[in-house]
């Protein structure tokens, strides 16, 4: 049999953007660093170059070149004034090149806070007042061409923010908050993944972030918003089990009396390109296998079997949560 | 089934996360728990128990469970038709 793949292999079928490409940017703040990367590299080929120049002269030289070669001036310039040279101008360079990162954003930019949490992510979009505006958990939503400030912090051990299409990587260390810049230029998906190792599923905590045309990112904030004031109860078995079988104790959906904050937020989960943060398509099916034994498919996340549940009761809770838009 | 595709039906598996409640050969994540595990599927038992194993009722199966057989666990999945004939072949390929 060929080589055995995955379902998170296959994600670029579900969003754009899978496996994020390290060297394909798609906005200001991660082009700075790919081009820098570049030099970097095309430098060290160079320096290459000339080390495996020096070394063949040592080995296969005349005996004129050799002694050359090993003189004191030799030393003094190739050994200290080069380096010393290329390595302030390749600073001053890169410095320069990457000043785009450390600047603050321009007033008025939009923030939202992201909080690495074991192992998934809490995003919170603020109002212009840093109140929290509207929760979510795992994907966030952009206008394309515009700076978005992110506020990073960690709810437990050290994460690190990486979507590779936008910006480097950024440490979410506890009890501080870190500022990152990003900005996508074209609309599209680019997906993330958690940097440091935090844990048990580190590897499998994943991120999308979506970029809109600003028109249409204001119509979908503006949905959510009014979505808020009326969400009427569905009525629904699936909304009586999410409160029966006591998913309200960590999952919160806006506008009903589910209001627990320890897991992802579910007001949006029906519209979420994944599930299980950035691991999985979203479908009926990769609901009821997450929701009947999501530790089969994370391995020790936070997030108990519910193998004890009758099947019924597991598609019933799907099919209310994939209403949750 | 002419035209089906086992190779391709693997992919088709992996991209829509079958795995997320069968353990399946060949694909490696996830190795879901909660519906039956597919090694030896080409056996020949029958579909769920209940339907007879034959590839024209399994393709329509992988597609539309609760169509086929009201009342199963398992929900329709977002794949064509074809794509449900490539899964149903590919599942055929799976020796005990």
């Amino acid at each position: 049999m060929s080589r055995p793949i995955s379902t998170r292999s296959s994600l670029e079928s579900v969003f754009k953007g899978w496996p994020p490409p390290v060297l394909d940017p798609a906005g200001p703040y991660a082009g700075s660093i790919s081009v820098l990367s570049w030099v970097l590299f095309a430098m060290a080929v160079v320096v290459l170059g000339v080390v495996l120049a020096a070394l063949g002269v040592a080995l296969f030289g005349g005996q004129r070149l050799k002694s050359r070669l090993g003189g004191q001036a030799v030393i003094w310039l190739g050994g200290i004034a080069l380096p010393i040279v290329v390595l302030t101008a390749l600073l001053v360079y890169g410095l320069s090149l990457t000043r785009n990162l450390g600047t603050p954003a321009p007033p008025g930019a939009m923030r939202v806070q992201v909080t690495g949490e074991m192992w998934w992510w809490r995003v919170a979009y603020l109002d212009s007042s840093g109140k929290v505006a509207l929760w979510d958990a795992n994907e966030l939503h952009i206008p394309v061409g515009e700076t978005v400030v992110l506020e990073l912090r960690s709810a437990d051990v050290i994460h690190s923010f990486w979507v590779p299409r936008l910006s480097g990587k950024l440490d979410m260390i506890p009890g501080r908050v870190n500022l990152m810049k990003i900005k996508a230029d074209k609309p599209g998906s680019y997906g993330g993944q958690c940097a440091e190792y935090c844990g048990g599923p580190h590897a499998l905590m994943g991120f999308v972030v979506v970029a809109h045309e600003p028109a249409e990112f204001r119509r979908i904030m503006a949905d959510r918003q009014a979505a808020l004031a009326s969400k009427p109860p569905s009525g629904g078995r699936g909304e009586q089990l999410f409160a029966s079988a006591g998913c309200a104790a960590c999952h919160r959906i806006a506008g009903t009396p589910f209001n627990g904050m320890a897991g992802p937020d579910l007001t949006h989960v029906g519209t979420r390109r994944t599930l299980g943060a950035g691991i999985l398509p979203n479908n009926r099916g990769t609901l009821m296998g997450w929701i009947g034994n999501a530790q089969a498919i994370k391995p020790g996340n936070r997030m108990p079997p519910y193998s004890v549940l009758p099947a019924d009761d597991i598609r019933d809770l799907a099919l209310y949560l994939e209403q949750q838009r | 089934m002419p035209e089906a595709n086992a190779a391709r039906g693997r992919k088709v598996m992996a991209r829509v996360g079958c795995a997320s409640c069968h353990t399946i050969p060949g694909i490696a994540w996830p190795q879901g728990q909660v519906g039956p595990a597919l090694q030896g599927f080409a056996a020949g038992n029958l579909i769920s128990g209940q339907l007879p194993n034959r590839p024209d009722v399994l393709a329509a199966y992988v597609r539309n469970a609760p169509e086929v057989l009201p009342g199963t666990t398992m929900p329709a999945m977002p794949i064509s038709e074809r794509e449900a004939r490539d899964v149903a072949a590919y599942l055929y390929t799976l020796e005990p």
